[in-house]
């Protein structure tokens, strides 16, 4: 019991202090304004991107507005990987290079894997209002087709949970090996960032790829959720063939919650073996950029 | 007997990458893979007892520190803190510690000092309201008090030092961790640091504080007992006064000398123990400590400066300091 409260302390603190360094840059107001436009630009290039490919002008089919939810959709929700993958190896780096935090952190009696775990539920609100307002701007400006019934309000919310659960435990894994690397080493997250955006059916449906890629593809949980999330929202994306069409819902959610278990606990064990070896190393509080 | 620090045969070795043109050469002193930070240390630190560990950078304290703070795994060896394992029980370990660092600036710039402090004390479990006040009271000790609603990126250096020392105590540790705590900072924060030391440690019957420094004035002010540790080996442990009466029936000389050609030649003088030289920049003086066995032994020193037709600027003979204790044992100055 006292275990819990203390990391429940530690999750509190942890996350409050997140908030204050997401938040805190800048004045409240430029804050709320920067967190509106930033993920409208971010999603206008993909629109105009998509603009260009349809427009017959410059070869492109007519507009198809089943496959532009399909994009759509996929690409708002990409804004949690994206977030949680950076910002949790952005946490542990710059407590380790910029704050030098880390070596009073790390002494401190404190679950370290909570800690992370807290801060990167900063990232995750500051990703969540990013996607709300993608989805908002896409429903009432783009005309994206999302309808999401009452009834499957619940199926939906736990499908983002479980989704969320196993992204930040991605990003923790992802942070856990950069306990060992330098601080150049950001390259590693974006590269696993564009294997998934590549491979989970984010922006096209995975039949598209050769059976390797589609068993790639598959190998990953995220893909599920990509599959699962649109199931939701935007039904009508399902006369798309993905390849995954033919699972039934309840089978898709049970790969997706089996496979967020499984990675979970590599997360967990990931993190404590690498904070073991750099622990072992010295590298804990090493400093690589000079 | 309880100990509140205690090691055993304590190792730590560093692998460092070669360079391509380091690997292709004959492995030297400079550019072998494995550096030797800790080499078979002993210690025993009891519990309520101000243990300062002195030594030149690069001597392998802050390793040590780092160790028994459970930031670092020994290689060799075995350590406790608060008897407890430093490789297996680090929880219990990280209840009853805290360290703070010298030159240390850490802390996140867009919190207030207050702010810094406090956050950290919520990870010590200790009660919000206590902090808060402790954080106040610890502020005023160390000169912040009208700065802590600052933001910490507005601070100077100093002033983050002594931000630094406010984290350290707010969490009112059984056993502090003190590495090099007044390392650049002027002559009335340092006093502040000292006096606030001493103190905490008199006025707590059991509280520890194992504090390194290279500045020997400091050890002998505060410390009850000091390990001189060189290259990663401890030379000798005892109290300020039984280390100084290892050379009290030397006595020391301190020359100041326009530069030599060639000091080696003092190496031949019958009745020196050891010297040191060190070049003030400022002066472009050198400054040379004798520790002498042999009051015949000043007459050749002599003979060799004036020999070379250099002019001796100012000489000496003073009481034996832990410099002079040092400078006895490794042949050089600790600076």
């Amino acid at each position: 019991m006292a275990m819990i409260k203390r990391h429940w302390k530690t999750l509190k603190t942890a996350a409050w202090l997140g908030w204050q360094m997401e938040s805190n840059w800048t004045q409240p107001f430029l804050f709320a304004v920067y967190s509106i436009l930033k993920p409208i630009a971010a999603t206008m290039i993909l629109v105009l991107m998509y603009w260009v490919v349809i427009n017959p002008g410059y070869g492109g089919q007519a507009e198809n507005a089943i496959m532009f939810s399909f994009l759509y959709v996929g690409n708002a929700f990409y804004i949690f990987v994206g977030q949680m993958l950076f910002g949790i190896f952005r946490v542990i780096q710059g407590d380790r290079e910029w704050y030098q935090t880390i070596r009073n952190v790390y002494i401190a009696p404190i679950s370290y894997y909570v800690y992370v775990v807290a801060r990167a539920l900063t990232q995750l609100v500051i990703a969540s209002i990013a996607v709300v307002i993608t989805l908002l701007f896409g429903v009432f400006v783009l005309g994206v087709q999302i309808s999401l019934a009452v009834t499957d309000i619940p199926l939906f919310l736990t499908i983002l949970v479980i989704g969320l659960v196993g992204v930040s435990a991605m990003g923790v894994i992802l942070g856990g090996i950069s306990f060992l690397t330098a601080k150049h080493m950001h390259g590693m997250n974006e590269s696993v960032a564009g294997i998934f955006y590549l491979f989970c059916g984010v922006l096209f449906p995975i039949s598209m790829f050769p059976v390797w890629g589609q068993f790639i593809s598959r190998a990953i949980p995220l893909t599920y959720w990509f599959e699962a999330l649109r199931r939701v929202l935007a039904p009508e994306t399902l006369q798309i063939p993905t390849s995954l069409t033919q699972i039934d819902t309840g089978l898709l959610m049970l790969i997706l919650l089996s496979s967020t278990i499984v990675l979970v606990l590599v997360s967990y064990f990931v993190f404590k073996g690498a904070d073991y070896l750099a622990r072992r190393k010295g590298v804990i509080d090493m400093i690589t950029s000079y | 007997m309880n100990y509140a620090v205690e090691t055993k045969n304590l190792c730590r070795v560093f692998k460092r990458k070669r360079s391509r043109k380091e690997r292709k050469q004959e492995p030297t002193k400079e550019n072998q893979k494995e550096v030797v930070a800790l080499d078979d240390v002993n210690i025993q630190v009891k519990e309520g007892e101000l243990f300062g560990l002195l030594g030149p950078n690069g001597a392998g304290k802050t390793t040590l520190i780092k160790i028994l703070s459970t930031l670092l795994l020994p290689t060799k060896g075995e350590a406790w803190v608060a008897g407890h394992n430093v490789a297996e029980d680090t929880f219990n370990i990280r209840m009853k510690i805290n360290s703070v660092s010298g030159g240390e600036s850490s802390g996140y710039g867009l919190l207030t000092a207050r702010e810094n402090v406090w956050m950290f004390s919520q990870f010590y479990d200790v009660p919000s309201k206590v902090a808060k006040q402790r954080a106040d009271d610890l502020f005023k000790t160390f000169g912040l008090y009208e700065k802590r609603n600052q933001k910490m990126r507005t601070l100077s250096t100093g002033e983050r030092q002594k931000m630094g020392m406010v984290r350290g105590f707010i969490t009112d540790p059984d056993i502090i961790f003190l590495d090099e705590p007044t390392l650049g900072l002027d002559v009335n924060a340092s006093r502040v640091i000292r006096r606030f030391v001493a103190d905490w440690v008199r006025e707590h019957e059991k509280k520890t504080v194992l504090l390194t420094t290279h500045y020997m004035m400091e050890a002998e002010e505060l410390c009850d007992r000091v390990a001189i540790i060189d290259k990663g080996k401890v030379l000798v442990c005892d109290t300020p006064e039984n280390l100084k009466k290892t050379v009290r029936r030397s006595s020391t000389l301190r020359l100041e000398i326009d530069p030599l050609k060639d000091y080696s030649k003092f190496r031949d003088i019958p009745g020196i123990r050891n010297f040191s030289k060190k070049v003030n920049p400022e002066t472009n003086r050198s400054e040379l400590v004798f520790v002498i066995d042999d009051e015949a032994a000043v007459s050749d020193i002599l003979s060799v400066v004036t020999g070379e037709g250099k002019r001796i600027h100012e000489l000496r003979k003073t009481e034996p300091t832990l410099e002079d204790v040092f400078v006895s044992l490794v042949g050089r100055a600790l600076e």
